[in-house]
């Protein structure tokens, strides 16, 4: 069923990281039935800031997942041999990051016996009804396309024919969840913050760096697990992408500030004066804030100039500066910010609490648990066909 | 039972206008329910709070002592918050009095955007709310622009010290807010805060019937609501 014996079997440093994640997981867990007894009080949230962590970890790994179309449009569409490798890799990069996303929903509802109402009463006036459709659609496609088509290279047939639309489907829809993400927060009066037009695309756009950048990480640490050069050309690939997308993602903040500050609109220019510099005093968010823009700007250092982007090593210090900078942009503040102040001009600082940073530990790390058996899969199957070929 | 099928449809399909027109009906002929708030009577009373107790009394809303986890449906803020952007430093009303509650907007955001309709618009106007159906995912708090909605973080119980049997508590988990007093004018009686407000200051009415008190106030002094420019239409009107 689903090729899972391949993850059964593994050396000592694979169980060894497998327990590591099964006890993050269940430190979560346990914060989590405290969470529920006590209810969402034992978060850092608040009646003014009253979405944090949970609702902004959902929004960074809505992108990772979207990110999968990354790999799956070249190869499918522009047929990139270079990714023949990594777009199962991709897909089940995003099968994980949609768990997760499902999973932080869940933990910031504050009644989650109830969450089946939304399918109870369908409302589709409300985003959330849709972001739940795209999300669930999402994460049904990826999951058969990679297993059908692992399968498929298992046995050493070509995939079957009915794939190849699922396939097409996939990369509008990988466009959609994020766009539908944007559209949670982009439709609402009174958010300044995030009532922009080019919130959808700039969700992109940094979905499209993170992404891909956190693929570059996991090619080149199973290429380094499994001592294979096999990852080495579609990670460069992936480079060039990370460079477009990170580009394009620093132009739009740009575009942001400047229609902000130029425009001198007291309400478009609060929340963002509360990111960089502090409202009255209050800057919590501010060291966040430039360590995200310093690392951003060194990335992009890193990724423009060819002869630094060409090595590894430069490649993945560059790699995690990208997806580091751009977790604190939309992974904390994009999302706390726009509370800020709030509706009456208070303003109130958020911070997340011991145990609801535990439980999205918690969280991330049942995700990474989903890739690492996903993986473990893939090179399985693939180190199987490796020494067939050999002999 | 013997029913053709053709009668079966006749049924139907005759139930279906007869709901839709009982709907269309209400919505014509029925109240629209607002209110307006009387600054300067207010200001007469500085250190009153009459209509907040009255209101957090009726409806069993506890007296968190966290700031960050309070719980108020009406409160008292000055012109100089609630009106930030139309009120000037030199202005004379800054420090006036605004009960600020849920507007009953026309057009409300929390309802368009929350995913069970556990907030929902009456034919009266009222923004209504179904505390058990509620999942406490806390978007019509992001949607609001007044920012009237408060959540229970905890369980409230323990922080109401004088509870109101006739009216329901809520449980941790769940948004709530003002509801108008559906309960009370239902019976015909006014909101409670109305009711409390001994300088006369709030003033409840039908917006729908032109010789209401509320329309002749309307028509004969100068109102101003809460960000208009948002298109919600708020049905809370403060006199200066």
């Amino acid at each position: 069923m689903f090729m899972l014996e391949k993850a059964m079997a593994g050396s000592r440093r694979y169980w060894l990281w497998i327990f590591c994640l099964l006890a993050v997981i269940g430190t979560g867990l346990v914060c989590y039935l405290r969470q529920l007894d006590h209810g969402l009080g034992i978060t850092g949230l608040s009646r003014d800031v009253t979405w944090g962590l949970y609702i902004a970890q959902f929004t960074f790994l809505v992108g990772v997942a979207a990110s999968a179309v990354m790999v799956v449009l070249p190869y499918y569409l522009h047929n990139a041999k270079a990714f023949a490798k990594v777009t199962i890799l991709g897909e089940f990069l995003a099968v994980s990051a949609v768990t997760m996303c499902m999973l932080f929903i869940f933990v910031d509802m504050g009644q989650p016996a109830r969450v089946l109402n939304v399918l109870l009463y369908p409302t589709p006036h409300s985003i959330m009804f849709w972001d739940m459709v795209s999300l669930g659609g999402y994460l049904v496609l990826n999951a058969v396309i990679a297993l059908v088509t692992l399968r498929a290279e298992r046995e050493e047939v070509p995939p079957p024919g009915w794939i190849k639309p699922v396939i097409l489907i996939s990369i509008p829809w990988a466009v959609s969840i994020h766009t539908v993400t944007a559209f949670l927060y982009n439709g609402l009066p009174g958010r300044s913050l995030w009532l922009t037009a080019i919130l959808a695309p700039r969700f992109l756009a940094s979905a499209f760096a993170s992404g891909p950048a956190l693929l570059i990480l996991l090619c080149l640490l199973l290429a380094k697990v499994t001592r294979s050069p096999l990852f080495r050309e579609p990670v460069q690939k992936l480079g060039v992408i990370v460079t477009y997308a990170m580009s394009i993602s620093v132009f739009f903040v740009l575009l942001e500030l400047f229609t902000a500050f130029y425009s001198q609109i007291p309400e478009h220019t609060e929340s963002l004066r509360y990111m960089f510099a502090g409202l009255d005093g209050h800057t919590r968010l501010v060291p966040w804030m430039w360590t995200s823009n310093a690392l951003a700007l060194g990335a992009l250092a890193l990724l423009l100039v060819p002869r630094y982007r060409h090595n590894d090593s430069l490649l993945a210090i560059a790699s995690g500066m990208v997806f580091f900078s751009l977790w604190i942009d939309k992974g904390i503040g994009l999302i706390v910010a726009a509370f800020v102040p709030s509706p009456l001009g208070a303003i109130t600082e958020y911070s997340p609490s011991l145990a609801e940073a535990l439980i999205s530990l918690g969280v991330w790390a049942f995700g990474l648990l989903i890739l690492t058996v996903l993986s473990k899969i893939v090179l399985a199957v693939r180190a199987r066909s490796l020494m067939e070929a050999v002999k | 039972m013997n029913l053709t099928r053709q009668a079966f449809l006749r049924l139907t399909g005759i139930a279906f206008l007869t709901g839709a027109a009982r709907k269309l009906v209400a919505a014509v002929t029925g109240p629209r329910w607002a209110m307006a708030v009387d600054a300067a009577k207010c200001a007469t009373q500085p250190n009153c709070t009459r209509c907040i107790a009255a209101c957090h009394q009726a409806h069993n809303v506890p007296a968190i002592p966290d700031p960050r986890h309070e719980i108020h449906w009406i409160a008292k803020e000055p012109f100089a918050r609630t009106f930030a952007a139309e009120e000037d430093q030199y202005s004379p009303v800054r420090a006036l009095p605004a009960m600020v509650l849920c507007n009953h907007c026309e057009n409300p955001p929390c309802v368009r955007v929350c995913p069970v309709q556990a907030t929902f618009k009456r034919e009266d106007g009222i923004v209504a709310m179904d505390w058990h159906r509620c999942i406490g995912c806390r978007y019509c708090m992001a949607a609001c622009p007044y920012g009237a909605r408060s959540f229970n973080w905890e369980d409230p119980r323990p922080y109401i010290h004088n509870p109101n049997p006739e009216f329901p508590t809520r449980t941790k988990g769940v948004v709530e807010k003002c509801t108008f007093c559906a309960e009370r004018i239902g019976t015909g009686r006014p909101p409670a805060c109305v009711e409390a407000c001994p300088q006369k200051a709030l003033v409840f009415g039908n917006l729908a019937d032109p010789q209401s008190p509320l329309r002749a106030l309307l028509a004969s002094r100068r109102h101003v609501r809460r960000k208009p420019e948002l298109g919600t239409q708020p049905n809370v009107f403060y006199f200066l």
